[in-house]
């Protein structure tokens, strides 16, 4: 471990370190570290309400620790001011649970935003682009549509496009997979491990979806009561000796998860 | 109750102090400080589209008023004091008034609704993830179009007011229109006019950001935008009118 001998020591995209965070008196995280190298994918497996939403809305600073720190390409997120912080996000894309499409807007338009917005680019770029990135997902004929004319999981692929439109370093994705049939889900991981590839990217990847998280993940962390309680590659935390983990992983209803929580 | 009220207050204040700087940041990109298309869209909804609503009960209501009070005063024989005090009483108060509580009512609902349901669905927090400033893009175009269009709207209930009034003054009073708009003209004072156009921008103000207040702080699914939507409603109404009283006393203590 000599970074001096090597070539420059890539720092890591994302840090979370020692983060906590509570709403009132309800403690969601609780010493939460976390660390995101370039071009990983990183599945964030955990129980429902545990709080992983949680964690992506930190990583964009939508949502301020109550301790710990949260850094994006080495800038400590938790102390940037407005205009920063709106330059930090344009690096990231959000790919939403429920999409969360402008719903008074066109495919088009949905995906044109933040270009139109943030970029100098022309009409015709712009609409270049839109074409591309819908070709990327395979939605192409939707792009005059309204969002309330597509089903959930053509709303999730353009959900995914809205959040490549600005070619981004990080990407976080929340249940991508979670409530589709099972060929759209793997659709859907098919296409981000592609796009991490393509757009050379990191990825940070919420889901429930075991068979996803493993398909897609070059490593896995499990999130239990606010805690990261296993991290490791897909093959060690299917192979965990943490009965929190096993339980988990085998769905079995036997095991520390249910009583405790009881 | 009353902290909850400071505090509401403060938050409504801030969120004005936000938008204003979230403008700000676009005009140093050199960006227009809000979507045209959407600020045109709600220009439409919020003023054309209010007109009918103002101008019907503005005009009943100088209608009805010019008839009661031109009863009564007839039974002193001073009918001819009904185009002063319509004139006076619209331009200065019920105007401005009227159409804010019809304003809360028919926009500030819908603003509160639509912002609340783009809350719930997770779309203001998009807005935001992408780095656009959500308060630019949603709160800044309808408080512009409820601001600029208010005095319009109180333009345009103060003269539908007095065409009601000189109809049934003309008709139950013998008074000749040209004789009603003559008397009423004259008996305005530049001070009634000022007061009433103040009124209507703070009266504008008040309720594009109370409603996208109300909006932006929705929380738990549908029902909490029904809540939302009515409590934005209740506290736009009660907000007019206090800030009405107020103002009344205030140019009373200071001008008379
Ligand atoms: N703004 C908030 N205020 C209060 N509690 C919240 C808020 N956001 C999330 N929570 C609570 O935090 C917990 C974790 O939520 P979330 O991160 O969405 O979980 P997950 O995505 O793992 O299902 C939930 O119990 C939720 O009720
Ligand atoms: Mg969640």
């Amino acid at each position: 471990m000599k970074p001096e001998d090597s070539a420059p020591v890539e720092r890591p995209l994302v840090e979370l370190r020692d983060i906590s965070l509570a709403f009132g008196e309800k403690e969601i995280l609780k010493n939460v570290s976390l660390v995101a190298g370039r071009r990983e994918r990183i599945v964030l497996l955990g129980q429902s309400g545990g709080g992983k939403s949680t964690i992506l809305r930190l990583i964009l600073g939508i949502l301020p620790p109550t301790g710990g720190t949260v850094k994006f390409n080495g800038a400590d997120v938790t102390r940037m001011r407005r205009r920063r912080l709106n330059k930090m996000r344009q690096k990231i894309g959000m790919v939403y649970q429920y999409s969360a499409l402008i719903s008074s807007l066109s495919v088009r338009d949905n995906l044109a935003l933040p270009l139109e917005e943030l970029t100098d680019k022309t009409r015709a770029e712009i609409d270049e682009l839109v074409q591309m990135k819908l070709e990327m997902v395979g939605m192409a004929d939707a792009r005059d549509k309204m969002p309330s004319e597509l089903s959930g999981g053509m709303r999730k692929r353009i959900g995914l496009a809205r959040g490549i439109m600005m070619d981004p370093e990080l990407i976080l994705y929340d249940e991508p997979s979670a409530g589709l049939d099972p060929v759209i889900s793997a659709v859907i991981d098919e296409l981000i491990i592609e796009l991490s590839e393509k757009i050379g990217a990191t990825s940070i990847i919420v889901t429930h979806e075991l068979e996803s998280a493993f398909k897609i993940a070059t490593r896995v962390a499990m999130l239990y009561k606010g805690e990261i309680i296993a991290e490791g590659t897909p093959e060690e935390i299917r192979s965990s000796e943490d009965p929190v983990v096993a339980q988990f992983i085998s769905g079995s209803t036997q095991g520390p998860i249910l009583e405790t929580s009881k | 109750m009353l902290r909850r009220t400071l505090q509401h207050t403060g938050s409504i204040v801030w969120l004005l102090v936000l938008t204003i700087q979230e403008m700000g940041d676009a005009i140093r990109r050199g960006r227009l400080p809000f979507r045209t298309k959407i600020f045109f869209q709600q220009c439409d909804r919020t003023g054309v589209g209010s007109v009918p609503l103002v101008a019907l009960v503005s005009f009943f209501i100088g209608l009805t008023m010019a008839l009661l009070t031109g009863y009564q005063l007839r039974t002193f024989g001073q009918q001819r004091l009904v185009p002063a005090l319509v004139g006076i009483a619209f331009t200065r108060e019920l105007g401005p008034l009227m159409t804010g509580i019809m304003l809360a009512a028919r926009i500030g609902a819908a603003y509160t609704a639509e912002i609340g349901t783009m809350k719930v669905s997770d779309e203001v927090e998009a807005i935001e993830a992408m780095g656009l400033g959500p308060l630019r893009f949603l709160v800044s175009p309808r408080l512009l179009a409820v601001f600029m269009l208010m005095p319009c709207l109180v333009i345009v209930s103060d003269m539908t007011a007095m065409v009601g009034a000189s109809l049934i003054s003309f008709w139950a009073f013998d008074i000749p229109l040209r004789t009603f708009f003559a008397t009423a003209l004259d008996s305005l004072l530049l001070r009634d006019l000022v007061a009433g156009v103040l009124k209507s921008f703070l009266f504008g103000l008040i309720i594009g950001l109370v409603s996208c207040y109300k909006g932006l702080t929705v929380q738990g699914g549908a029902a909490g935008v029904g809540d939302a939507t009515t409590s934005s409603v209740v506290a736009s109404i009660t907000t007019v009118i206090g800030m009405d009283t107020l103002i009344n006393i205030m140019l009373v203590a200071l001008f008379e």
